[in-house]
């Protein structure tokens, strides 16, 4: 295949086309809608579905189903439609259901929810942040092979910039090796065999083939997410090995955050940067030992500083760490404010570490 | 009234079940109502081909007993997670198993809507007029004068608000194929309800579109009358506003 210019909404669909998702819902909500409009547009064709939910709460539960039969599903919203989704985030989380989201966020907010999670009980989504459309073709896709590999949902974090941008990108298929057949599926071909299947946040099983009960089901599932959490930690560093000062940036932010540390570094300033790519499990390696023997830390996000929290635990001390980033939109809230800018941002990093401008 | 399919059915474990036992109250209707959904799904011969979605509320004790592919759902959630599951397998029959706290309260805008869509599923109501599982509290389909624990006094159109007849309602969808309301309160009431459950199923099959089957089941404990007195209570309070009969069929 050949690169072809399309917006991130569309380049979005196609991968996750590309990874055989085959049922997508979900509900019109700014920046996410074009997600919805691709699925609603290319879904049917390969011979899947696409349904316009009544609500989030609908959508979410519709790929539940879908997902229950062994398909590859999928939903999305803003973070204020995923906010309505959390209930049921929760349980397909213990139902290790391999659900992937899409948060078309405004702005970065929304960092604690995905990473944390806004819903009831123990439980963490795999959070994947893309920084441009090239790399959300890959994410997307190995959202799906993650989602399967641990039968646990999979959040692909994006925003306006990602989803309203174009790019030129090969959308093509990528093998990230097999993943185990699904047995679990509840599918109907068990009914009646005495050996009928249930898919349930309960642990509950049947009475011919018990499940292990709540207790004992909850906490496999936490060893899971603790098995999660120490093997698909994924994060880039650049310019980390002489660097004075460190910047840890996501997303489409932290494109621009590389992009400054370039001009930085060509004024002579001895500065280096961390992109964690997985928000969720939280790269506290690449952190802790990028940020070994600097001066300082800084973290840029477009919010009132939420990842600078997982930063400071992973940096432990060992230097300062100090919020560079900080809320900037648009009039509308949704898309793109004034701090989203190299300039600007290698200012902030200069204020930062006591450079005159 | 003692038609010869209910000897034969009275003693015998229906084929979709792993077991007979329950741990449900006595004079509880839900049994007798899931009796008769899992023979109807047998005796269609759709006993290899079906998937349950099963709501939350006391009826859930049997997603360990059914021998059916269960996907078990949120409160509320369960015509959205069907429409999942049918969407990827329109050929194999998909039902919900619903009470009325998990449809006409919690999931009232769920089971609507997938009437709405004409969704080739079944929903399975089981309507007692009260939330049986928490102890004896006021739903959406408590008629008035219904003491509850949440209306002590009785349920008061002033004060509690007037009940939902939920399958009238969803009977005026265009989307809606078949709706039908029986009870478990006697013997012929028990047969007429499986003529229900079977039109319902086999609009399913047919694909015309959604069906409803609204089955009024017996709560003495959460009606706070003896036993006995369920099946008449339930032909004095609930049967009076949710009325009994073949609401729609295509």
């Amino acid at each position: 295949m050949s690169k072809r210019l399309v917006e991130g909404s569309e380049a979005i669909a196609d991968a996750a086309i590309a990874a055989g998702c085959r049922f997508f819902a979900g509900y019109p909500m700014t920046p996410f809608t074009e997600v919805l409009e691709n699925f609603a547009k290319k879904l049917p064709a390969v011979g899947g579905v696409c349904v316009n939910a009544e609500s989030e709460l609908e959508a979410v539960g519709m790929a539940w189903g879908a997902l229950a039969t062994g398909a590859r599903a999928a939903t999305g919203s803003t973070g204020q439609g995923l906010s309505l989704m959390q209930e049921s985030f929760s349980e397909i989380t213990l139902a290790e259901l391999p659900l992937v989201a899409f948060n078309m966020a405004r702005g970065q907010g929304d960092y604690f929810q995905s990473t944390r999670g806004g819903g009831h009980g123990d439980y963490r989504h795999i959070v994947l942040a893309p920084m441009d459309i090239t790399e959300a073709v890959e994410l997307t896709q190995l959202a799906f092979h993650l989602a399967d590999v641990w039968r646990n949902p999979v959040l692909v974090q994006g925003d306006y910039l990602l989803a309203h941008t174009a790019e030129a990108v090969d959308v093509a298929p990528i093998d990230f090796g097999p993943v185990a057949p699904k047995d679990w599926a509840a599918d109907g071909t068990m009914s009646g065999t005495g050996q009928s299947r249930i898919i349930s946040p309960l642990g509950i099983g049947k009475r011919n083939t018990p499940g292990p009960g709540m207790e004992a089901h909850m906490q496999a599932v936490a060893d899971k997410l603790a098995r999660i959490a120490a093997g698909e930690a994924r994060a880039e560093t650049g310019f980390v090995d002489d660097a004075e000062h460190l910047v840890v940036a996501f997303g489409t932010p932290a494109k621009f955050v590389r992009y400054a540390v370039r001009v930085l570094r060509e004024r002579g300033l001895r500065v280096g940067y961390v992109r964690p790519i997985t928000l969720w499990p939280f790269p506290t390696e690449a952190v802790a030992e990028a940020a070994t023997g600097k001066r300082s830390v800084l973290v840029f996000e477009i919010n009132a500083g939420q990842m600078v929290d997982d930063v400071r635990l992973a940096v432990l001390g060992a230097a300062p760490v100090s919020s560079i980033g900080g809320i900037s939109t648009d009039s509308s809230g949704f898309g793109v404010g004034a701090l989203l800018d190299v300039e600007v941002i290698a200012g902030r990093i200069e204020n930062a570490v006591g450079v005159a401008a | 009234m003692n038609e010869p399919v209910l000897h034969r059915v009275g003693d015998k474990l229906p084929l979709l079940l792993q077991s007979g036992e329950h741990d449900l109250c006595p004079g509880c209707g839900e049994p007798v109502a899931l009796r008769i959904l899992l023979e109807t799904i047998a005796e269609l011969g759709m006993a290899a081909s079906t998937v349950g979605v099963v709501g939350i509320g006391c009826y859930t004790v049997f997603s360990r007993t059914l021998d059916v592919d269960l996907v078990q759902a949120l409160h509320g959630r369960a015509p959205s997670v069907a429409t999942g599951v049918k969407r990827m397998l329109p050929d194999k029959t998909v039902f919900t198993l619903q009470g009325d706290g998990d449809m006409v309260n919690e999931g009232l805008q769920e089971v609507l809507h997938t009437a709405a869509r004409g969704e080739n599923v079944t929903c399975v109501l089981l309507n007692n007029g009260v939330f049986g599982e928490t102890g004896g509290h006021m739903t959406a389909t408590s008629v008035i004068g219904q003491r509850t624990k949440t209306s002590l006094e009785g349920r008061d159109a002033d004060y509690h608000g007037y009940p939902i007849v939920i399958g009238d309602l969803i009977a005026r969808l265009e989307g809606a194929a078949y709706v039908g309301r029986g009870s478990v309160q006697s013997a012929g009431a028990v047969a007429r309800t499986k003529r229900m459950m079977r039109k319902a199923f086999e609009t399913q099959r047919a694909a015309k579109g959604f069906s409803l089957v609204e089955v009024l089941t017996m709560c003495p404990t959460g009606w706070f009358v003896p036993t006995a007195e369920g099946p008449s209570y339930m032909g004095e309070t609930l049967a009076q506003v949710h009325m009994m009969g073949e609401l729609k069929a295509r």
